[in-house]
């Protein structure tokens, strides 16, 4: 196609100035910050950067009492979303997916927290949580008793408690992606299967689950995301400490308060960047394979 | 019908004939065992939203003198109307509205002009462009955290631009991140759709003589209309929910949008939970508002995002 001089300034134009934003805002910062994780530095004046060669991810790796377990709990973020989280949105999603009545308010109903801020999802919980006034230990029976449980408090258990919150939002999420994906399914494909004698069971995961293979993909990686990006809620809590730690929430940690530690906190968001470009590469890689 | 139908998906595979019969077939039987289990799902999911609102609609009082967990007591507002004024709710919920309108104008402009350049015309780098953009918003946000810091505090205004000396402390920081963070989704989900609108729209408007701006704001424009409700209405709900950018950014406690300042406002309220539910409460009403006018479009941009590939 011919294009005017005119219309190739204008197409430039459209191209050129989105592309600036997520240079200046996006790829430039992602290359400082792995930049920035190889200095020390506290935020002040320019010529106060030293080389630090490895040394943020020497005391990272070795002395930071915080990364380990908060390496752990981001796995067991994506175990949990994974295991628990994603299965239930996708058995809701099987459920109202038949033609039965009142359909409509339950997904209403399973949807709402999708809506809901992760702060606001903090807040409702810890209500629900609380040692003392909480609903929940209202239930058991526990409340005003010692064996109160501090369901957000308690280093032991606050982790699982913030990952049932977390839940409560996830699964309606899935909920919603695979109620679009099952529509897409043929149903004479379903309805061949139960000719051959298939029960509703052996439809589902011979039939139904092999033919939504792209949204499966989908989800998987949305699941990884969204625990790598996890903050929020444990940030609400308590900032991602005593049994909340995350990788975001130790970056945040680093960059903010008196004693700032530009470097450790970068070789942090450098380590939280390479993993997270995994996934994302790999979703990337079959989202455009079929464009070239 | 359902109350989801998703804009990305071929909607022919929904009634084909055999669907019917099973239909039929299906309508027999009451399902009496799905409708147990989710309705028990339903409760389980309802009862921590129902407890907020119950605890809220109750005066401090009263809770105390009958226990959280009772029904003794009155119930009215007046834990709202004492929220609301207390935590300056109506300044936390302008502030929002100041992010969150340029953002989302902002970015459906830009992403919808890149869109129509990556996917309406043919160039050496296109698609690597894309998939860059696409690439950037699903990074986690922290992880760009540092560096953004470091640059908009050494970025120096004048202090009649900016009462921090630079792009600290300013909307504009927060509106900036955000549009960059958006644009990235946006891009991706416009020029799917635009892709799918056939080329003869372009051919037949070359051969009259349409520039490229008239294509894209005469021709492409009007007809992505109903991608564009579906991602507007997602975004709005995404920039007001934004927990990060604003409480890296912005200090002064009196800048922060409402979903930011629940954060500051849980510390002033943690030892009266019925204004803390309350004051959570209240940030919900926009949220509600468009829960019941527009969760169809809602829902339509989630699925728009995630039905590719």
């Amino acid at each position: 196609m011919r294009l005017s001089r005119r219309d190739r300034v204008v197409l430039t134009l459209m191209v050129v100035i989105p592309t600036l934003i997520q240079m200046v805002f996006i790829w430039i910062p992602m290359v400082l910050s792995v930049l920035l994780s190889f200095v020390r530095w506290n935020g002040l004046a320019f010529d106060n950067i030293r080389p630090a060669g490895l040394s943020n991810y020497q005391y990272i790796f070795q002395d930071y009492p915080g990364f380990w377990p908060a390496v752990q709990h981001n796995i067991l973020w994506l175990l949990f979303l994974g295991v628990i989280a994603t299965p239930i949105g996708l058995l809701l999603a099987v459920l109202l997916d038949q033609q039965i009545r009142g359909s409509r308010i339950y997904q209403s109903i399973f949807f709402a927290p999708v809506m809901l801020s992760l702060v606001l999802i903090g807040v409702i919980w810890q209500l629900f949580y609380s040692r003392d006034n909480g609903l929940l230990n209202y239930l058991l029976g526990t409340s005003g008793t010692p064996n109160a449980v501090d369901w957000f408090g308690d280093p032991n258990i606050n982790i699982w408690a913030a990952l049932i919150a977390a839940t409560w939002r996830h699964a309606g999420y899935v909920m919603i992606l695979y109620l679009a994906g099952l529509k897409g399914v043929d149903s004479s494909l379903k309805e061949a299967a139960a000719i051959d004698g298939a029960n509703a069971v052996q439809i589902f995961f011979r039939v139904v689950l092999p033919v939504m293979k792209p949204i499966n993909i989908v989800i998987v990686i949305i699941t990884i995301i969204e625990s790598l990006r996890a903050f929020d809620i444990v940030y609400i809590i308590n900032r991602g400490t005593n049994g909340l730690e995350l990788l975001s929430a130790l970056i945040i940690q680093n960059l903010v308060g008196e004693g700032q530690v530009i470097g450790v906190g970068s070789a942090l968001a450098a380590i939280l960047l390479v993993i997270s470009l995994v996934p994302i590469i790999i979703y990337l890689a079959r989202t455009f394979k079929k464009e070239d | 019908m359902s109350a989801f139908t998703p804009v990305g998906l071929p909607p022919k595979t929904t009634l084909s004939e055999p669907r019917e019969i099973v239909q039929r077939k299906t309508k027999g039987r009451p399902h009496y065992g799905t409708h147990v289990f989710l309705i028990v799902m339903s409760i389980v999911w309802l009862v921590p939203l129902g407890w907020a609102i119950f605890t809220a609609l109750r005066p401090r009082v009263d809770t105390n003198k009958y226990g959280y967990f009772s029904f003794g007591g009155s119930f009215n507002l007046d834990n709202f109307v004492t929220a609301w004024n207390q935590g300056g709710f109506a300044k936390l919920l302008m502030n929002s509205a100041i992010i969150t309108v340029p953002t989302v104008i902002l970015t459906l402009f830009f992403a919808s002009m890149m869109a129509f350049a990556v996917s309406r015309f043919s160039w050496k780098f296109n698609i690597t462009l894309l998939i860059m953009f696409t690439a950037g918003n699903l990074l986690p946000p922290q992880s760009l955290a540092a560096p953004l810091f470091e640059m908009f505090k050494h970025f120096e205004l004048p202090y009649w631009m900016s009462d921090s000396g630079s792009l600290l402390n300013t909307y504009t920081s927060v509106i900036a991140v955000d549009t960059a963070f958006q644009i990235g989704f946006c891009t991706f989900v416009l020029s799917n759709y635009m892709k799918a609108l056939p080329v003869e729209l372009s051919e037949a408007a070359v051969v009259d003589g349409a520039s490229v701006w008239r294509q894209y704001y005469g021709i492409i424009m009007p007809l992505t209309r109903p991608a564009f409700a579906a991602l507007g209405t997602l975004e709005v709900i995404w920039i007001y929910n934004d927990f990060f950018w604003p409480l890296l950014f912005i200090q002064s406690g009196d800048r922060l949008p409402l979903t930011t300042g629940l954060n500051n406002l849980q510390g002033q309220f943690i030892s009266n939970y019925n204004l803390l539910a309350a004051g959570a409460m209240i940030t919900v009403i926009p949220t509600l508002i468009i829960y019941l006018l527009l969760q169809r479009q809602f829902v339509a941009g989630l699925t728009l995002g995630a039905n590719k590939g």
